[in-house]
């Protein structure tokens, strides 16, 4: 039987931590992911566990620690936010191209500047191209389940690419909530002994990772790299499937919300999801109008023929980012979705909005008006308020904000 | 998979995951000799085997033989000159080019 807890995101993370038991935690503490490697040295402290922890001087020597410690052969986790992932940027590469399955446990916050503590996904969609698998998580169930689940994705033989496991800062990493823990010893079961073919440790086999690749090695080693993030698909499936045996929970790339006959569809990534579920209950009771949700649960590798599919027959569609790329177009998820969208021809008016910056609120009522510009889009064929920050302060009437 | 056998027209499916070699000592195939915009040449009778020159070679590129310092391995020295400025009885001199 599984076990009944109350547990915020945090906890749920590092009571994960627990059950696995990685060898090597290298961490820095930057709100608000500072608990989970708290948590995980008190463990260590009460001998429940034997992971090694490095006490680091930044997140700089925390990813460094982690890709020597992975590399060594030992299963490495560590935890950081927003600009402690910035100070790790360059080392999320030197992991990815080293093919070193570390996770890493993200709570997503505002990078800095204006500095800011809350949720938003900067820090992540800012390392979205650093070869890194992104799974994000809606409660702290799925968090801890996404994290059970990021070890067998990370270490199986046609991927070994490091997992970034994400969770909203303080909505989920800091809400209590009830949850279904795996049984220890299932969890260990399932997350399985990690045996390398190749570490540094092995005195029987002298090895060199990360050599210096001239321009005529370097093209081969990417492509090498992207057919790891195109494995790692059906890895997660797979990897899904067996999770699904052992705890009845179903996970995919995407969750998609009362969308077997939806006519309007809003795709999001993270805790506001649930917002938006209650939404789409709302409008259904009260107006009977077709509304559906697409939660992206994997946002590297990008599911792009999947959500396309998901996404047929639409009428109209909004995607919801929870970061700026400044482009002055797109963010990150509204120009991969329409791009995926384009490629299979879908004709569904397509809207891109900004939302929960800094940690800013979006409400049911918020995600209503959302599903009625998209009803007015599919009536007018006119896009309505193409790239609106939903929730903005607007000086002038006629400025762009939802 | 052998560093002998991935070159420069192997396929990206022939190179290792992560550039990964699983043998030691493969920097001796890297003739890193080829960066070499001046040349050291060693002029034996000048040379009293006083052997100041060995060590300071950041690339290990004067081979030592029975106490006796060899000619210049020319696959790997870059040429940086620290052996003709350390030896004391002009028995290196610098030339321009390979």
């Amino acid at each position: 039987m599984a076990v009944r807890e109350r547990l915020s995101g945090n906890e749920a993370v590092a009571y994960a931590i627990k059950q696995i038991n990685p060898d090597v935690m290298p961490a820095f503490p930057i709100t608000p992911s500072t608990e989970i490697p708290q948590y995980v040295a008190n463990y260590i402290a009460n001998g429940e566990i034997g992971t090694e922890f490095i006490h680091v001087e930044s997140e700089h020597s925390a990813m460094s620690a982690a890709i020597g410690a992975s590399a060594a052969g030992a299963r490495t986790v560590t935890a950081t936010s927003s600009c402690g992932m910035a100070l790790m940027w360059e080392e999320l590469y030197v992991a990815a191209s080293d093919r070193l399955p570390v996770v890493l446990a993200l709570v997503n916050r505002a990078l800095t500047g204006p500095i800011n503590i809350n949720a938003d996904h900067s820090d992540s969609m800012g390392a979205r191209d650093s070869g890194w698998i992104q799974i994000y998580a809606e409660s702290n169930q799925e968090v801890y389940d996404n994290f059970l689940q990021a070890y067998p994705i990370a270490e199986n033989a046609a991927v070994r690419l490091p997992v970034m496991i994400c969770q909203d800062g303080f909505i989920t990493s800091h809400g209590v909530e009830n949850i279904l823990l795996v049984e220890d010893e299932k969890a260990k079961e399932f997350v399985g002994e990690y045996c390398p073919e190749h570490y540094l440790l092995n005195e029987k086999e002298p090895m060199a990772v990360g050599p210096y690749a001239v321009s005529n090695y370097y093209m081969e080693t990417k492509r090498a790299q992207r057919e790891a993030m195109k494995n790692a698909k059906q890895v997660i499936l797979e990897t899904a499937e067996k999770f699904e045996r052992m705890t009845g929970r179903k996970y995919g790339f995407f969750e998609e919300y009362r969308m077997e006959d939806a006519q309007y569809a809003v795709v999001v990534i993270g805790s506001a999801a649930g917002t938006c579920k209650a939404a789409v209950d709302k409008i259904r009771e009260t107006t009977g109008k077709k509304a559906g949700l697409v939660k992206i649960r994997v946002f590297r590798p990008f599911p792009e023929e999947e959500l396309a599919a998901a996404l047929k027959g639409m009428k109209a569609i909004a995607v919801l980012d929870r970061s700026e790329m400044f482009s002055a177009t797109s963010g990150p998820l509204g120009a991969e979705v329409r791009a995926a969208l384009y490629g299979a021809k879908l004709e569904a008016e397509v809207v891109n909005y900004f939302y929960g910056l800094g940690g800013r609120d979006i409400t049911v009522e918020d995600f209503e008006r959302v599903y009625e510009n998209l009803e007015e889009m599919a009536k007018t064929h006119v896009v309505k308020d193409m790239y609106a920050y939903i929730g903005l302060r607007e000086g002038d009437r006629h400025g762009n904000s939802l | 998979m052998k560093s002998e056998n991935i070159n420069e027209r192997s396929p990206w499916q022939d190179i290792t995951e992560g550039n990964q070699i699983y043998e030691p000592a493969t920097s001796r195939q890297f003739c890193t000799g080829e960066w070499r915009t001046s040349t050291p040449l060693f002029i034996k009778e000048k040379c009293k085997q006083c052997l100041l020159c060995a060590p300071v070679c950041p690339d290990s590129s004067i081979p030592v033989s029975e106490g006796k310092r060899q000619d210049f391995d020319y696959d790997h020295c870059k040429g940086c000159g620290i052996c003709a400025k350390v030896c004391p009885f002009g028995a290196i001199e610098m030339k321009e080019g390979k």
